[in-house]
């Protein structure tokens, strides 16, 4: 009897038990009608997108989750040797940006003796991310010299813009762009790098669409045996993952008067090949204002020496690294936030190294550091040539005396800058980084001998075979 | 009579019996609906339920174990009672880390797993392995080398 008063407050909280508990349940059962969901519709088609939707907020509409993460390139985020800060600026009716990147000479004013008497010694800045393509080559100071429409092949999303102007022929619309100057070009492009060049409409499958790429693939698969070469019919999804990314990340040219960008890989993909083909063509991209001598500009080569690394070798493309798969719910989704894999070490590395994050970073900048330190001297030793060049030029030694350190100059300023220019700081291939800019000093310092004593004959390590 | 204690105290009841009722209909149809009785069994399909587990999966299916072993075969202790308890706790720990979505990615084996795996590729290979274990002081793990038969990675 005394229990009895008790019985119905027990039953309330045992009812309330059993509310929480259906809540609970009910929860986790839309949880898992949501999953289902997910894993059954991937995406859901929203608009109609053909090959002539450029906008990539449309294609956005469709694909919610790449569109969000290919929107986050805007970040400006520094690893140790690479990545941007952002840098506010007072903006100009010339130039309105606000922001812009740290300026690499006033970090290392041995890039304005390299590049003496070339733009890249009046402006030079970290690049930024994705979004910011057209912008920073909208305004650099180096267009103060009049650059090409050509610029636009990889500042720009260029597929349709080349398609209307070949009236449907890309190569054609490539070729008539080259050869507009820059302002005009840029009037026909609105975005930057966008959905549409790299995915087909309609089924998403990868595909190259910049003409230079296809060109020079072309070229080198020829010097490797396999004759006419079409890219987009012959590549495999996987070399695909790599290729989509080397239409742009690489050396390049303009060839010619009509400035056709050139990809320079008919003898090879290798700086060794690379420096042989520009010599067979006699190109030079300026002549040294402090030593006279005919210099070459490398460009960003990271499709090159990714080639000669082991991720490569491996079969391991751009993508799996820079753009790793991310779990959005029940969806694996390919993550276009592209960026240093050093600031997604997780998802970038962890999926193939069964190894702690930290462990796998300290792994990373070791490599960097070593590249850097060895980056440095080659800087040092080729400063070293440009000061001894420029004052036997002054004290009027010949011509004829001085060529042996010119061609020295050129080909240790190269070797050098393939390293300098390449975004990773020897990463992507740790033993042909230090091989090249051990030869970059090596060349360097040869030149210093060349000057000092006429009947030094300079030792060049041969050109390896295409094959 | 209708206010008395024992009618309030048997309406509270009839209530309190309808609400276990819902919530024991509720909580069969989300154990149906989740395929619950699945993860009772070695299918391996079912430890993919739940969409993490897919890359393993499918690496599984065209892996070189995929006619000697199961999920269960390498992930789970020998004995019956030792199997479900392993299948029980990791059942828990799995659901509440993928219905909250609180995990490291790309997910990573616990060391008590990794134990159970490793104390499995015994079970089968000791035979060939017992040379190699006869000297072993601990540091020597078959995963260490083969870490990519079971499904790659």
């Amino acid at each position: 009897m005394t229990e009895r008063p008790n019985r119905p407050r027990r039953l309330l909280l045992v009812g309330l038990a059993a509310a929480l508990t259906t809540v609970a349940v009910l929860a986790l059962l839309v949880n898992i009608v949501e999953r289902k969901q997910e894993a059954r519709a991937p995406f859901f088609q929203v608009v109609e997108i053909t090959d002539t939707t450029e906008a990539p907020e449309v294609w956005g509409r469709n694909f919610p989750h790449q569109y969000d993460s290919y929107r986050r390139t805007v970040d400006q985020e520094r690893t140790r040797f690479g990545g941007s800060e952002a840098m506010p600026r007072t903006p100009t009716s010339a130039d309105p940006r606000s922001v812009v990147a740290q300026s690499r000479l006033d970090e290392d004013p041995r890039l304005r003796t390299m590049w003496a008497g070339y733009a890249f010694s009046r402006d030079f800045r970290e690049e930024r991310g994705h979004a910011y393509m057209l912008d920073d080559q909208t305004f650099t100071e180096r267009q103060a010299v009049g650059q090409p429409g050509t610029c636009m092949h990889c500042h720009a999303s260029v597929y349709l813009p080349y398609m209307r102007l070949g009236n449907g022929d890309l190569t054609r619309g490539f070729e008539l762009m080259n050869q507009m100057p820059y302002a005009e070009a840029r009037t026909k492009v609105t975005h930057p790098v966008a959905c549409i060049d790299c995915h087909t409409p309609g089924t998403m499958e990868l595909r190259v669409t910049r003409p230079g790429f296809i060109e020079g693939l072309r070229a080198y698969k020829a010097s490797q045996g396999v004759p006419d070469y079409d890219v987009n019919r012959d590549a495999t999804r996987q070399e695909k993952r790599a290729f989509v990314c080397g239409q742009c990340h690489v050396e390049y040219y303009f060839k010619g008067s009509e400035k056709r960008l050139t990809y320079p890989w008919s003898k090879g993909l290798k700086v060794d090949q690379i420096y042989a083909y520009y010599d067979s063509v006699a190109f030079r991209d300026w002549v040294h204002a402090e030593t006279g001598a005919e210099v070459l500009k490398a460009q960003h080569p990271e499709f090159e020496m990714w080639n000669q690394g082991v991720h490569a070798r491996s079969g391991v493309t751009c993508a799996d690294c820079h753009m790793p798969y991310q779990r959005v719910g029940a969806l694996k989704v390919t993550d276009h936030h592209i960026r240093s894999p050093l600031l997604n070490v997780s998802n970038a590395c962890q999926t193939c190294h069964p190894v702690a994050a930290d462990e796998l970073k300290a792994r990373a900048e070791l490599i960097q550091e070593n590249t850097y330190r060895l980056r440095d001297q080659a800087m040092d030793a080729l400063v070293g040539l440009i000061g001894d060049l420029s004052a036997a030029r002054t004290a009027g030694r010949p011509d004829a005396e001085l060529s042996t350190a010119r061609s020295l100059q050129r080909r240790a300023q190269f070797y050098l800058d393939f390293i300098e220019a390449e975004n990773s700081m020897g990463f992507h291939a740790p033993q042909e980084a230090a091989r090249i800019l051990g030869e970059a000093i090596d060349y360097a310092r040869q030149g210093q001998i060349a000057i000092r004593d006429r009947a030094f004959h300079p030792r060049l390590p041969p050109v390896p075979a295409a094959r | 009579m209708r206010d008395s204690p024992h009618h309030r105290g048997s309406t509270t009841l009839l209530v309190v019996v309808a609400l276990i009722g819902i919530g024991l209909g509720v909580g069969m149809f989300t154990f149906s609906y989740g395929k619950g009785a699945s993860y009772l069994t070695n299918d391996p399909a079912a430890c993919a339920n739940c969409h993490i587990m897919e890359p393993q999966y499918s690496a599984w299916l065209t892996g070189s174990h995929r006619k000697a072993a199961t999920c269960n075969d390498c992930h789970t202790p020998d004995g019956m009672i030792a199997k479900y308890v392993t299948k029980a706790s990791n059942g828990f720990w799995h659901s509440t880390a993928f219905t909250s979505g609180i995990f490291h990615e790309p997910i990573q084996i616990k060391a008590s797993n990794r134990a159970i795996a490793e104390q499995r590729c015994r079970d089968c290979h000791e035979p060939m392995v017992h040379a190699i274990l006869a000297n072993n002081d601990g540091s020597v793990s078959c995963l260490s080398c083969h870490q990519s038969v079971g499904h790659r990675r």
